[in-house]
């Protein structure tokens, strides 16, 4: 099959049931298991305030997951979490697309600035050449 | 200095003919744009990718009022304020940071 996706989800527990937190993170990464994906990373980013009220609380614990799949898991998932009313609200985010386009600038910028060095080593400045050393240090 | 033509054409309201009226009028306006040009702090700082998680970040880019910063203002390359924007965007749909505030 094509290559594996990679999707940040992250979701908003209430406040109240901060005790569930671990078990519905576990029973969601065993959903998202079952489905045959992967859960790369899991961590609780906390208690916050929230930005502006969402079923009338002002608060919320933070949960990031970081999942490696088909999409299949991610439907099931996103199901799961609209039928919870523990979770305020989540937000599925698919970032192996973003990831590889700034692997690709990383990568460019390495090879220019690797470039850059070896073709004044081969032009060595001189007084009479400064026009020569401007060119190939921008 | 390309942007003395620019000056001119906008300011060519007034425009009478004369050639001598034009050209201080040119300079006002050119005198009036010295501001010194701002650069992407993101291009800086080679950043290639904005995380919609980063809200001490994005909230540098969020006046008083909420309302996403334009690049006019922040300087930002047009890519750059893309990716931030976008940030923005989903930080506001978790509520991590405020769609407005009064």
């Amino acid at each position: 099959m094509e290559t594996k996706r990679q999707y940040e989800v992250v979701f908003i527990v209430d406040p109240t049931a901060d005790e569930e937190v671990p078990r519905l993170t576990e029973s969601f990464s065993q959903i998202v298991t079952d489905q045959g994906g992967v859960v790369t990373k899991a961590e609780t980013m906390g208690k916050r305030q929230l930005a502006y009220e969402i079923l009338h609380h002002k608060d919320g614990t933070f949960v990031l997951l970081e999942i490696e799949g088909s999409g299949r898991e991610i439907a099931e998932l996103e199901r799961r979490m609209r039928v919870n009313d523990r979770v305020l609200r989540y937000i599925t985010v698919r970032v192996d697309e973003d990831r590889r386009r700034a692997e690709k600038l990383k990568d460019r910028r390495a090879r220019k600035v690797a470039k850059r060095p070896s073709s004044q080593g081969s032009q060595p400045r001189r007084g009479s050449t400064m026009e020569f050393a401007e060119a190939a240090g921008e | 200095m390309s942007s003395n033509y620019e000056d001119r054409m906008r300011g060519g309201g007034g425009y009478n003919g004369d050639d001598d009226d034009r050209r201080p009028m040119g300079g006002r306006a050119g005198a009036r744009r010295m501001h010194r040009r701002r650069v992407c702090r993101f291009c800086i700082d080679k950043v290639d990718l904005i995380d919609f998680k980063d809200v001490r970040l994005l909230q540098n880019y969020l006046p008083e009022r909420g309302k996403i910063l334009p690049r006019r203002i922040s300087g930002n390359c047009a890519t750059h304020q893309r990716m931030l924007a976008e940030a923005i965007k989903r930080a506001r749909n978790i509520a991590l940071l405020p769609y407005t505030t009064d």
